[in-house]
Order: structure tokens, then sequence, then C-alpha cells
């Protein structure tokens, strides 16, 4: 069965852990600015928002990389950089429309959230659980992934995307 | 590993920065944060120096734990020698604006001199810079702080500064940093101002290492278990915030109250968190909007409120429309149930403008509650306050207060004073609620008797964050005293003292201690860096910082006859609650806290303390 | 049921995208891919990485896992295109194959453009476009040998980058006034001159290439390249970076309409029934005008790849446009750039700029939406920018934030993204773990 993160910006306190767990499993030091995850602050409403990748079906990320660098685990679903492969061109960076996927300058390589191998560090880190990791059914209406729908194939040719100017 | 290794001295008179490696020895003794900026201090600033002189510094510190993973772990201090009090300063605060300098690189920053004109300092990682601060001086620190994000571009850069009242040297105002949370206390703010530096900006984009990364995360998670799995850390400061002692402490009859003329606020509920969170019944919405952490914390204790639109204090205003950090304990008593305002939106306004102008609240509130009084006994008179009808319970002369103070304007230059010197000034000195010249805050010395002996004798002036004594005598944490007796509290108070001053300089918050023993503090501690750090260890690091703390006090002018508490504690008896007909034994218990402490009779520590303790 | 014969002309990313799709969509039908190199599909986009080593050729491979297309069914031969019969639904080759089908994908990309001046043919001038190209540019390529690339485009800025890693003593001469001149502004193009001009590479602006003729020189030069500016610089390698044109040269007679590109309609579909083409040969609808254009970047070919094969297998599926963006790393100064990042007439752009720290940071705006971008030497997020203007959201309140702000666009894209709605009071306890 797929496992997603849920993700709830209702529970967040804005405590950052999850930014810190999530260094520290891929980086092993705390490091928020290196965090696959995010937590954006909106200090006037009161509002904080973790956001990350959402793992996409058909992912941006996936279909951009020009020598196969980022594949899907069959199992988890996730997608996957291989490093080996990815010769750092960023054109999934931009091809992404999330900005979920980011360069590393110090590796010439890219990283996105991979699920930490299906124990995802941030959610074990949430002490609110506004990020969870549990069964896709389970889990029902995922808000980010219902976007990721919408905004999502350039194949939907009704939608928020009509050409905006006329030359 | 925990620590940085790094501390960055900014020379504002030469307008030069340099870095320096971290004292490496200092660091093994007196840990991080509290413990070694204050040996810093100490070694660099001459202990009768004018706090407010281009030869006082100003230390931002961070703690071993500061960003990190440890809960609370965002913790930092600004140390300096207090204007209010003239003794060592030094206010601790959360937010994200610590972890971010440790993510900068730095340790410690240290600010020398004075600039010859307003300045701000950038840190971005590893570059420093002092730029010209023309454009911002005279405005407020939530203005400063949006101003520079601006001006550099970059909505993650975290600001900690002073708004007005700190430029115009207000003895009180604060350092504020992520627009409400505050290193509060002291006047730290006028020494910011005196050395014409507006703010500290920073953004970090580096990491913080352990030492053992694994014993760390186990650490840290069996740390975040307890605190999750306690009543206070876990439930209480969640949802009720520090607030959740407002019923309390008014119950135990322990509620300064008009200047501390009553020890229980018959508008307690009014400004409560239960009230906080009741839809108010002119727009239906509650004042509370939620909690939010600081940077690292899994108790989430802050408070998010929003003001109703409509409510006098704000409804042409709708910059203030915003939501914003909300009343605190302190807060709430300081600006109310010490003035006798129960308006909880009034009360919510005016925190708002202490933040914005970056005041302490609790020694603002406690100066207008001391004017009050002077006002109510015709000392002072609406000529003198430029018109303020200034009595007890007035939440219009509260809030013109507020204004004028932070402005540093009219009646409140008087007010900016504090209310030793205000009310020394009109010759009622009696009359200010405050020892070493820094006022009480939420607790009543008559109805818990150990906070009393705790102010007394706090090294920054009346203080309960130097020895929470609450903890024990109101909570049972870690065991339950009576409040009303003197019996053990000279030990309690400096357990609580020492234990605090090894907490202050870790990196970690105060309020964890509510769940935390320093049995849990310790493995954190001694995953994250050198030094073989337990419990004991602490204990001892702990009286090593407060003796030397003293010590520069001592030499700073303070003598015995300087741990006082004001003679209203003393000889007016609480007149209601379980307190009634009590009033504060701290004659009977200094003595012993001496005896304790290893101190003389006349409060120096001896030559065995001194080299017990390595001093 | 009869078999439906597909048949891709063009292994690129168009046209193995699309043998893929097509065979998620049909189990059956035969599915013949004929490319026109020698070697198994690869990335052009890779090549770059291939020249300064960071991969071998194996790297540039489109398709990682050995025996992939076999493992489709998918039947890659090679080939190079003489002609179509869309009535008789026949693809000739150019070696006289002929190759029947029932739904065609042209799939041929572009090719460089040769600048029109004496000398292109010399040994030792290279375009920078196939593995055969790369390995005749590896074996001159060394450090300290001068070399001149022609071209400061997009993919000669790529170039640039893997050349200058090389070590070789390089020049550029770019006709346009600035670097990457369609892809970014004056600021933008300045901060890269800039930039490469202080890493060592000697920058000509403004400049043309006249004239190539053979010289001997030092460190091993053999051609002397003459410029409009009246010097001639001395270079063992010259490599052609001029951009490039569609490959449609074949279809002339076949009354499939070409323009630049060859013409399409929402479903990929050509003037020709059954028909379709993808990629660097066709002119699709870009979505920031809705007019077709020619973008010739790998996501865009991936995308028409993707289309071109659901409605080539009968998933009728319509193409609203694709976006127009570049990302690029000159010398480690990154810059990308989206959709109408030269701006909309009658919309309002907001910019930052640090030329100290060669950031920059430019919007643009047509009404409460986000239409184009351009962005250098930030690379956090970069692709919201995409996602903004892809999906046309309405900005609200954050359009004038990001006029005064710009840099705030990460909260922007979430907020407005996310879904705003105010949350009711309350509070958050932490929660123990569920086992």
């Amino acid at each position: 069965m797929l496992k997603a993160l849920v993700i709830d910006p209702g529970k967040c306190t804005g405590c950052k852990q999850c930014e810190m767990a999530c260094s520290y499993e891929n980086e092993l030091e705390f490091n928020v600015s290196k965090s696959r995850i995010r937590v954006f602050d909106f200090h006037e409403q009161g509002k904080m928002v973790p956001y990350t990748c959402t793992q996409c079906a058909e992912a941006w990320c996936q279909q951009a990389c020009p020598v196969n660098a980022i594949t899907t685990d069959a199992a988890s679903g996730v997608k996957i950089v291989h490093e080996n492969l990815c010769v750092g061109c960023k054109v999934c960076t931009i091809a992404c429309p999330f900005g979920t996927i980011n360069y590393n300058a110090s590796t010439g390589k890219v990283i996105k959230c991979d699920l930490c191998q299906g124990s995802p560090a941030c959610a074990e880190a949430c002490p609110t659980a506004a990020i969870t990791y549990q069964d896709v059914e389970q889990a029902g209406f995922d808000k980010m992934k219902m976007w990721a729908a919408k905004s999502g194939a350039a194949s939907e040719s009704h939608g928020a995307n009509a050409p905006v100017a006329k030359h | 590993m925990g620590w940085t290794g790094k501390i960055l001295r900014i020379n504002l008179t030469n307008r030069t920065v340099k870095s320096e490696p971290t004292n490496k020895d200092w660091a093994l003794k007196y840990l991080g944060q509290r413990g070694l900026a204050t040996k810093y201090l100490v070694e660099e600033v001459d202990a009768k120096v004018d706090p407010l002189g281009p030869d006082n510094k100003l230390i931002m510190a961070t703690g071993p734990l500061t960003g990190t993973a440890a809960s609370t772990g965002g913790r930092y201090s600004v140390i300096t020698k207090g204007p209010l009090t003239n003794a060592i300063a030094c206010s601790n605060s959360g937010g994200y604006f610590g972890a971010e300098m440790k993510f900068a690189g730095w340790d410690m920053v240290i600010m020398e001199g004075k600039a010859s004109s307003p300045v701000y300092v950038t840190i971005f990682d590893d570059k420093a810079e002092i730029h010209d601060a023309k454009d911002i001086w005279g405005t407020s620190i939530w203005h400063a702080d949006e101003w520079i994000k601006k001006r550099h571009q970059d909505p993650m850069i975290h600001v900690a500064g002073i708004g007005i009242a700190g430029e115009k040297l207000v003895l009180y105002s604060a350092v504020v940093n992520d627009l409400h949370r505050a290193a509060g206390r002291s006047g730290v703010g006028a020494v910011m101002g005196s050395k014409n530096l507006k703010a500290v900006a920073v953004r970090g984009t580096g990491g913080v290492k352990v030492r053992d990364g694994k014993a760390f995360l186990a650490a840290t998670a069996a740390g975040k278990k307890v605190l999750q799995g306690n009543g206070v850390t876990g439930a209480g400061l969640p949802t009720y915030g520090t607030q959740v002692l407002m019923n309390v402490i008014n119950e135990a009859g322990a509620m300064p109250t008009r200047n501390s003329r009553d020890v229980q606020f018959e508008g307690a509920h009014d400004i409560s968190a239960e009230a906080m969170a009741t839809p108010r019944k002119t727009d239906g919405k509650p004042n509370l909007l939620t909690n939010q952490a600081c940077f690292g914390c899994t108790i989430a204790c802050g408070r998010i409120s929003k003001i109703d639109e409509t409510h006098f204090t704000i409804k042409n205003k709708p910059e203030y429309w915003k939501a914003s950090g909300g009343l605190e304990y302190e807060a709430a008593w300081a600006l109310g149930s010490n003035t006798g305002v129960k308006d909880l939106d009034a009360l919510t306004y005016v925190n708002f403008i202490c933040n914005e102008q970056a005041l302490d609240p609790i020694s603002f509130g406690a100066t207008v509650s001391a004017a009050m009084e002077l006002y109510e006994i015709g000392v002072l008179t609406k000529e003198m306050t430029g018109g303020i009808e200034l009595k007890f319970g007035s939440a219009e002369a509260l809030v013109k207060c507020v204004e004028l103070t932070g402005k540093g304007e009219g009646f409140g230059k008087e007010l900016g004073l504090g209310s030793a010197r205000l009310t020394a000034k009109y010759g009622h000195p009696e009359l200010s609620m405050a020892s070493k010249g820094q006022e009480f805050p939420a607790y009543d010395g008559r109805g818990i008797q150990g906070i009393g002996l705790a102010y007394a004798t706090s090294n920054r002036g009346g203080c309960h964050l130097r020895g929470y004594t609450i903890s024990s005598e109101i909570f049972g944490i870690p065991e339950k005293t009576d409040p009303l007796t003197t019996v053990g509290k000279p030990a309690l108070v400096k357990a609580f003292q020492d234990a605090t001053a090894a907490v202050d300089s870790s990196g970690v918050c105060v309020f964890t201690t509510f769940a935390w023993t320093l049995n849990d503090i310790a493995p954190q501690l001694d995953a994250a860096i050198e030094g073989g750090w337990t419990a004991d260890k602490l204990v001892e690091l702990g009286e090593r910082i407060w003796n030397m703390e003293r010590q520069f006090n001592n030499r700073a002018g303070f003598t015995a006859k300087d741990d006082s508490l004001p003679p209203r504690f003393l000889k007016e008896a609480a007149k209601t609650g379980p307190a009634t007909g009590k009033v504060s034994g701290l004659e009977t218990m200094l003595p012993e806290y001496y005896a304790l402490r290893g101190w003389t009779k006349d409060g120096v520590p001896t030559n065995e303390t001194v080299s017990r303790l390595g001093l | 049921m009869k078999l439906i014969s597909y048949v891709i002309l063009g292994a690129g990313p168009a046209g193995v995208t699309a043998a893929e799709t097509i065979r998620s969509l049909d189990k059956n039908g035969t599915i013949t891919m004929i490319g026109g190199d020698p070697e198994p599909p690869y990335s052009r986009m890779a090549i770059p990485y291939l020249l300064h080593g960071s991969v071998k050729e194996q790297g540039t491979y489109l398709r990682q896992a050995p025996k992939h297309y076999e493992a489709l069914n998918i039947n890659y031969r090679h080939g190079k295109a003489g002609g179509i019969d869309t009535k008789s639904k026949q693809l000739f080759l150019a070696n006289g194959d002929v190759v029947l089908y029932d739904k065609l994908l042209i799939a041929t990309g572009a090719s460089p453009i040769i600048p029109k001046v004496p000398g292109t043919q010399l040994p030792g001038v290279h375009s920078c476009w196939t593995l055969s190209d790369a390995r005749e540019i590896l074996k001159l390529a060394d450090k300290g040998a001068p070399v001149v690339l022609v071209g400061a485009g997009f993919i000669g800025s790529i170039v640039l980058e893997a050349l200058h890693q090389r070590g070789c003593d390089l020049t550029v001469v770019e006709v346009a006034p600035r670097m990457v001149a369609r892809m970014m502004d004056e600021t933008a193009g300045g901060m890269l001159g800039r930039w490469c001009t202080a890493k060592g590479v000697h920058v000509l602006t403004g400049t043309k290439v006249e004239k190539i003729s053979e010289a001997a020189g030092a460190n091993g030069a053999t051609l002397s390249v003459g410029l409009s500016n009246g010097t001639s610089v001395p270079a063992k390698l010259v490599v052609l970076a001029a951009g490039v044109r569609s490959n449609t040269g074949f279809l002339v007679g076949s009354g499939i309409n070409v323009n630049y590109g060859i013409h399409v309609d929402n479903t990929l579909q050509t003037s020709a029934p059954d028909v379709y083409a993808a990629g660097d040969c066709c002119e699709a609808i870009d979505i920031s005008t809705g007019k077709p254009d020619m973008l010739a970047i790998q996501p865009v070919a991936v995308e028409h790849g993707r289309l071109a094969g659901m409605n080539m297998a009968g998933k009728v599926t319509p193409h609203r446009g694709s976006l127009n963006m570049n990302v690029l790393d000159t010398l480690g100064l990154i810059s990308s750039s989206f959709g109408l990042w030269q701006g909309a007439p009658g919309g309002d752009q907001s910019k930052m700029i640090d030329e100290e720290k060669f950031k920059y940071l430019k919007l643009e705006f047509l009404g409460d939406k986000m239409v184009g971008a351009q962005c250098v030497g930030l690379t956090d997020h970069v692709g919201m920018l995409r996602g903004l203007i892809q999906t046309g959201l309405h900005l609200g309140v954050w359009k004038e934030r990001l006029m005064e702000s710009p840099e705030r666009l990460r909260e922007a894209y979430v907020e407005v993204s996310q879904g705003t709605a105010a949350r009711g009071a309350h509070v958050n306890a932490p929660v123990a773990k569920v086992a």
C-alpha cells in the first residue's frame, strides 16, 4: 500500500523540528537551509505551513530529467534522485512547478525529499502530528496532491492555465 | 561541535568587525550563553562602568544546544551591565534569531564602543557589516524589521533590535527579535540604544554538528517525550500558555494587585487564559488565534492574538489588525492586575506596543502602577501627567502611557525611568516594587515566601526567572513545598538559582524545567559537546555562574543591604486569600541563604567558595 | 482487431517519451522508433557534462536500463528521413528503405545553424550537438588550448561552462550586445558577462565572426578567427553554437505545412492526418502567448512527446501550451528565465538587483497573475516561478506585496497555491506518537 506524507498546516506550531530532522537525516548536521521540507511562516495570520515534495505521480522533475537520473521506486512511489547519474543540469529545478527539487551547490547535484527510504524523519519529529506518514487511502483528501493534479499536466486543456497574454 | 568555535567582535566606535576563536577553556568551564558571555563580560568590562557609556559591552550569545534538535534549542541571551539596575544583566529570548545566529556560524557577538551615528549590523553567514541606520532610527522595531528584510532582499533574515524606547534610553527597554520575542529585562535595549545600534540582522545557511549524533538524537528524543508526557509542558503551556497561571496564582493569594496593595485581583478571570480563548461578545471571535513555538520548541507556549478591530485602541489603526504576540502571564499581570485594568483587548494592544517599541512589559506595567499610586495619593497630578487621569483600573490611561513611553515622549519620559527612580524623584521610594531597581514580576513574596527571597537575591534585580520557586511552591515540581513557610526556602532558592543558571547557559528554555531536571538536560549536552557533562557538573556550573555574577555586582558596589524587598512586602500584611496576615520572612531566610551560598554575612563569597568554584 | 503500427521518426526526448507513452496505452501495437544517430537514444543536453568529464557517454543516454526499449517492445532502428507520402502512409528513409505507418510522429529535432562565414568547414571547427561532435571536441579541448566559442546564447553558455572547466583558454564571441540575449535582459546578461570575465573568459559581445582561416599559432593553434572588431583570435578549436533550426527539410513536397517548424494543431497533429510532430522540429502553442512557437528545450520536448503519444494512441488530449523556460549554470552563476521574461504589454514588473552579489530577480505581471520571471544567483525553490506562471493563479494581495518585495515569492506561492483559508482559533499541543 502506498504511503504519503500528509501535511495539516493547521496543526503546525512553527517549531522547525521537521527541518532539523530532515537536514540531520540527509546532511548529518542541523542545517535548516538544507532541509527538504520548509516551514513557511505567515505571522500576520498566525499561520505556519510545512511544505515539501508530494511525490506526484507524473513527476515533472522525473520527466524533465535528460539522463534518467530520477526514477520512481515501484514499491513506495517515491521519486528518487540517483546522484551517480545526475549531471547537475538543474532542468528539474525549473520544471517542478512546486519548487521542491533544488540544486545543492556543495555537491553539484539536486536534492529532493525521498521520504527517508520509508520512514520520514520529519513526520517522526513533528510534535503535533501536523506532518504524518499515512496510507494514501486512509489519508483521503490530500490537498497538495489535489493541487498537483489541478495545476498539473500540460495536457489539461482547461482550468487555471489559459494563455494569459496575446501579442 | 555544539559550539561553532567562533566569536564575532564588532567595534562600533571604530566600525570594525573581526572574528576570533571562542575561548575553549572558558567554554568548557562556563558552557555558553549566560555563563560564557558573562565570563567574557566580567573579564573585559570594569564592573563600575557606566551601563550607557561606550565602555560597556553588549553580548548576544547562543548556547551549545542552540540551533539543534534539542527541544526549545533556539535560545540566545543578551548580556551586559544593565542600566535599570547597574547590575549584571542577562536577558534570554526565543524566537528564531538565536538559532539563525548559530547557523551563521557564531557562538557570540560582542558589541563594543559606540557608533558616532545610528547604525545597524548585518551578519550574513561569515560576513558582518555595519550600515547606516538613518532610515530606521526613530521607528519601531516592527518597522525596522520589515525595512531590513526589504533592504537586504531576504525575507528569511531574522532581526533583533530596539524600538524608539531603546533609542530614547528608556531604562527598561528591551531587545525584541522576530517581532514579538524579547530579551526583555534590565534595560538591555537601552544599552543597544546608547551605542547608537538599532538592530542586528542575521541570516545563516551553515549547520550545527554534534559530538555524537546517535546519542544526541536518542537523548533529545527522550527529552521530548518527557515534555510531551508532562501535564504542564505537554498540555497546560501549549493550551493556555504561561497564562495558565493567572487563576492559579490569584487563588493562591499571591497576585500582586494595584502596586501590591492587594494580593488578589477581582478581574483576574477577565484577563485569564480562559478569557483569551472565549469568543468576544463584540465580534464573536476569541482574542487568542493560536499558539506558536519558538525555534525547536515542542511545547509551543507562545500566544498569537488578534484584537477586535472595533476595539477603542485600534479602531482607526489597521496596522494593528493583524495577529501578533499575545499576552503571556507576566504581561497580563503587569499590564492588568497590577494596574487594575481588566480589558483584555486593551492589555493585548499595550502588549503589542511593548513589542513594537521594545519595552519590558513587567517593568513598564509596574512603573505605571507605581505612578498610579503616586497619582492616587496626590503626589502626581493631571498637570504633571500631561492630562492623563492616571487611576488604577483605567485602560485609557494605560494605553496613553504605553504610547508615550514607547516613544519616550511627554510623561512617558518620566515613566521611562522605571519605578525606583520615578518614586524616588517624587519622594516616595517605598512605592517602587523592585529589588536592585528592577520591578518584580507576577508573584507576591508574601503569598509565596520563596519567591520573595529569590527576588531579593536575584543578580539581575527583581525577577522570577533567576530562581523560579513557583514550580515547587505552587506546582510541586520537583516536589511540593508550602508557599507560606520560609522553612527550607533558602536551600530551595539556591537550588533553583544554580540549576537555572546552567539551563540558561545551554541554549534551551527554562520552561522545560517544569518537566526536565538537569538529569534530562545533561545527556543532551553531553552528546552535543565534549566535556563530560553530568547533572552534578551542571549544578556546579550553575553555582559558579551565580557567584561570578555576584562578584561582578559586588565590584559594582552592591552589598548585602541591596538584597532587599520594599517595605510593603516586609510590613504590610496580605489582606485576603490564603496568605492573609502574612508578610515576607526575608530577614529570617537571608542569613541562612548566605550561609548555604558560602558567603560572608555581608553577602560576599568567601575565599573558600571562590576557590572551590574555580573562580 | 488490427494492430496499429506506430512509427516514430527521431529518438530524442520527444521520440522516446512518445514511444513509452504509446506503449503504456497500447500494449499490442507495433512501435518503431528510428534514430538518426548511431548510438542508443541520448540527451544532447548532457553533452556539456560529457565534455567536462562528469559523465561518460553512457551517462548521456536518455534511459539507463540496458534493455529498456526491448523490454517495452519498442523496435529501435537507425536511419535518416528521406520523405513522406501521407496518402499511402509511407515513410522513405535516406537509404531507400520504406516504412509503412498507421500513425507517424515526426520528432526529428533541430540542427545547429552554421554561420555563413568562410572557414566553417575547416578541421578543428565543430558544432557541439552530437556525441560525435563531442568526441571531436574532446580531442582538441585540452588544458590551455586556445578555443573560440561562437555564440553565447543558451547552448553556447552551457558549452562555455564545459570548456572552461576543461581549462581551455576561452574566447566567446557573441553577435548580440550581451550574453543569453534570448533568455534574459541586459541586467542579467551583463551580470553573466561580468562573472565570466572575472573567471578568465574573454567575452566579446556585439562582435561577429567574419572568417575562419588556417594559421599556426601558440599552444597548438591551427586556426585564426577573424572578428568584426578588426582583430583575430588564434584557436586550436572553434565551437559553433549560433542557434538551431528545426529539421524539416525532408518534408518539402510532402504537403505537410511547415513554417519555422512543423505546424501542429492542439493535439500535435500536423496538417496531414495521422502524422504528428513533437519537440524541436515543431511549432506548438507557447502558453504565454497562446501562439505557436518553437521552444527548443528538453522539458517541452518531453511534454510534446507525451501528449503526441497519448493522442496517437487514441487518448485525445489537447495541448494547452508549453512554458518557455531555461536554466543555466555559467561557471557557478546560476540563472533561469520563465515565460514572458521580457514582460507583457500593459503589465507590471518588480525587481531586486544586487550587482555586487550577482543576484537578480525580476517578476513580470499582467493584472494579478505572474506571466514571466528571470533570476540570477537564486536557486532555492525556483520551480515555484513555473508553478505561478503556468497555473496563472490569481495572486490577490500578494501582487502588491511582490511588487514591493519580489524576494517574498516563495511565501506568495505557498499561500496562493496551498490555499489561504484563515483557520479557526485553536491551539496545538504535542501528541504522543502512535507506535
